[in-house]
């Protein structure tokens, strides 16, 4: 089986965002990076159906240079090489995004045979455009699910569960086939020390491809105002219970 | 304008009727089309509905294969729709199968899609406003094509009824076996039990400072004495501490609780973007210092440890138990 996870760097924000000062970027100055977490458990997906069912995994991303960082990342836990898709830093949309992403896999299946599976996020952290998954499907002609929190693959066949009121949605789609993952289909985890030695000699290759016209622009980020609180303190220790119970109580939750 | 409608437990889904809002201020007294789609069973009831919501007329797309939910051949339907009314916008509702649908109605048409916007500037270019983040960011971006695809995020709009009725018209979609190839084939039921993480009216979560999986248990006792579900941050889940459908934040799920207690959670922004809907959050964490201080309303400076079991026992003792 060939399976091929694509992951997209990220901040690693956490608390206030804070903007650069043409507001069209996250100031990223004292940020660390990583991928989304629907990403964390595609590339665990990844990994997973290569143990069972055999064959090779390989990781994409459209990022810098310094994206090398979270396709080492991939390979530590196991992804056998990857695929590099080098820019200049600036922002790609969706849509010109996927038809890199689909090149790239037309390229790669011209040399290695095709994809079984490709696996993507259900929707990239920073941007959560929910379509990527969904127009790299289309321009190959594979089908596609998406917001997969279970899947297994067996027979030609993807069995995947989807979230749904009160139970869960079965899918089955015949391979190749797309996937868009969500967090918690699986628990990834974490790579060794010897896991991440050995990516450092994992190959990778790298291309540059031309960026289109962006038909999705963006022209501005805003950081929302969110009401600030100042929050009451009601006490230290376990001396606050007394207090506690009180406003459980004033609010009618007890 | 054209508003796909999808539905859920019968009826019409809150983020579409909320579609619906935003479609009518976009059209700004221009007619708004409503399309609905199934198997006929219920729907002309349903499109009866959506005239009070706003729209003139009502396609309900009728087909025996539409009982089963099947995103390509509703983006299918949607495309053609679009097409046949010449649609400058076509909105979607911002949920899992209403952004799936339209992104695959967009890559059909070849057209740009702009998921969860909260608000959108009609015009030429159309621009819009939209989540990033899950919320944490917003951005303001252009669209730029003959036609702009997108849906509307998750209560950034208030749905308002207009009182209007709207011309019902039931037609049967063209569809191809292809169309039809990605659908839901069966279905799991959910283990029962416990009180429901998105529609609790309390939530008790513990984040990293909670230390273990056996150091939740006083989270589950005091959630157990206020009928609250138990929730956790991602530090825990991906600590295997606790399960990811208890997990609380922007991969998790969003809550709107009358009361969120956190204890042990710093408050990064992506946890706080699945609690922003709590009317009340108390913090309980050992540093004042904490982001976490400047989204609650009420804090208490300690050890969780110490701080959890003190508040059960003080309910006991008021309970006289
Ligand atoms: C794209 C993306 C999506 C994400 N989605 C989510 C999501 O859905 N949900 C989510 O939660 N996170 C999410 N995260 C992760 C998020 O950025 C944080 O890493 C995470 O929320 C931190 O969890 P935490 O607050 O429990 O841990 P920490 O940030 O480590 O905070 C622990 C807190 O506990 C306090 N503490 C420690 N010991 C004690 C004690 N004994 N008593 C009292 N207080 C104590 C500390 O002072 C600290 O404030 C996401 C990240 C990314 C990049
Ligand atoms: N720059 C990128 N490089 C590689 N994969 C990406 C990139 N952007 C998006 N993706 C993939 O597409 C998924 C959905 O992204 P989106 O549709 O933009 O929300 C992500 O979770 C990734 O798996």
């Amino acid at each position: 089986m060939r399976v091929l996870v694509c992951v997209k760097r990220v901040p690693a924000v956490a608390g206030r965002i804070t903007l650069t000062e043409d507001g069209r970027a996250i100031d990223i100055r004292y940020l660390g990076f990583a991928i989304g977490p629907h990403e964390e458990c595609a590339v665990e997906q990844a990994v997973r159906l290569v143990e069972e069912h055999g064959g090779e995994s390989v990781v994409l991303t459209l990022g810098p240079a310094e994206a090398v960082e979270q396709l080492r990342d991939a390979m530590a836990i196991g992804v056998s090489r990857a695929i590099h898709l080098v820019t200049g830093g600036e922002e790609w949309d969706p849509e010109s995004t996927a038809s890199a992403i689909v090149d790239a896999i037309r390229e790669d299946e011209a040399g290695s045979g095709p994809f079984d599976v490709l696996l993507l996020g259900n929707e990239a952290g920073d941007t959560g455009g929910y379509q990527v998954a969904v127009r790299v499907g289309r321009a190959l002609g594979r089908p596609v699910v998406t917001g997969v929190k279970g899947m297994a693959v067996a027979d030609g066949v993807v069995r995947s569960e989807q979230e749904a009121e009160g139970g869960r949605d079965v899918y089955e789609i015949p391979l190749p086939a797309v996937v868009g993952v969500l967090e918690g289909i699986n628990l990834p985890r974490y790579p060794s020390v010897p896991g991440r030695i050995r990516a450092r000699s994992k190959p990778v290759a790298a291309s540059s491809p031309a960026r289109p016209d962006q038909r999705l622009e963006m022209v501005r980020l805003v950081v929302p105002e969110g009401a600030v609180k100042q929050a009451a303190i009601l006490g230290t220790g376990a001396s606050a219970a007394a207090a506690v119970v009180d406003m459980f109580d004033s609010i009618g939750v007890l | 304008m054209l508003v796909l409608v999808t539905t859920a437990d019968g009826g019409i889904d809150k983020v579409s009727l909320q579609a619906m809002t935003l479609g009518s201020t976009v059209a700004a007294g221009g007619p708004v089309h409503a399309l609905l789609i199934g198997d006929g069973s219920d729907d002309q009831s349903l499109a009866a509905e959506l005239g009070e919501w706003g729209a003139a007329q009502v396609h309900v797309a009728s087909h025996p294969a539409l009982a089963a939910f099947a995103p390509d051949a509703m983006a299918r339907i949607v495309d053609d729709l679009a097409v046949s009314l010449d649609a400058d916008v076509v909105v979607g509702a911002g949920t899992e199968a209403g952004n799936t649908v339209m992104a695959r109605a967009a890559a059909r048409a070849g057209l740009p899609f702009a998921a969860n916007c909260t608000a959108v500037n009609p015009g030429s270019p159309v621009t819009v406003t939209r989540l990033r983040w899950g919320g944490s960011l917003l951005e303001e971006a252009v669209i730029h094509a003959g036609r702009a695809m997108l849906t509307v995020a998750p209560h950034a709009v208030t749905a308002t009824p207009t009182g209007g009725t709207a011309v019902v018209e039931v037609f049967t979609p063209q569809l191809d076996d292809a169309d039809l190839a990605v659908r839901v084939v069966g279905r799991v039921p959910a283990a029962t039990g416990g009180v429901s993480l998105a529609e609790a009216r309390v939530v008790v979560t513990g984040g990293r400072g909670v230390g273990s999986a056996a150091g939740f248990a006083p989270v589950v006792d005091l959630a157990g004495l206020l009928g609250a579900a138990v929730g956790c941050s991602r530090a825990v889940t991906i600590s295997g501490w606790r399960p990811h459908t208890e997990q609380v934040g922007q991969t998790g799920t969003k809550i709107a609780p009358d009361l969120y207690v956190a204890a042990g959670v710093s408050g990064a922004t992506q946890h706080m973007a699945g609690c922003s809907g709590a009317k009340r959050v108390l913090a309980i964490n050992k540093d004042a210092e904490a982001p976490i201080m400047s989204a609650a309303d009420y804090a208490v400076i300690g050890d969780l440890h110490e701080v959890l079991p003190a508040i059960s026992a003080e309910i006991r003792r008021r309970r006289g138990a």
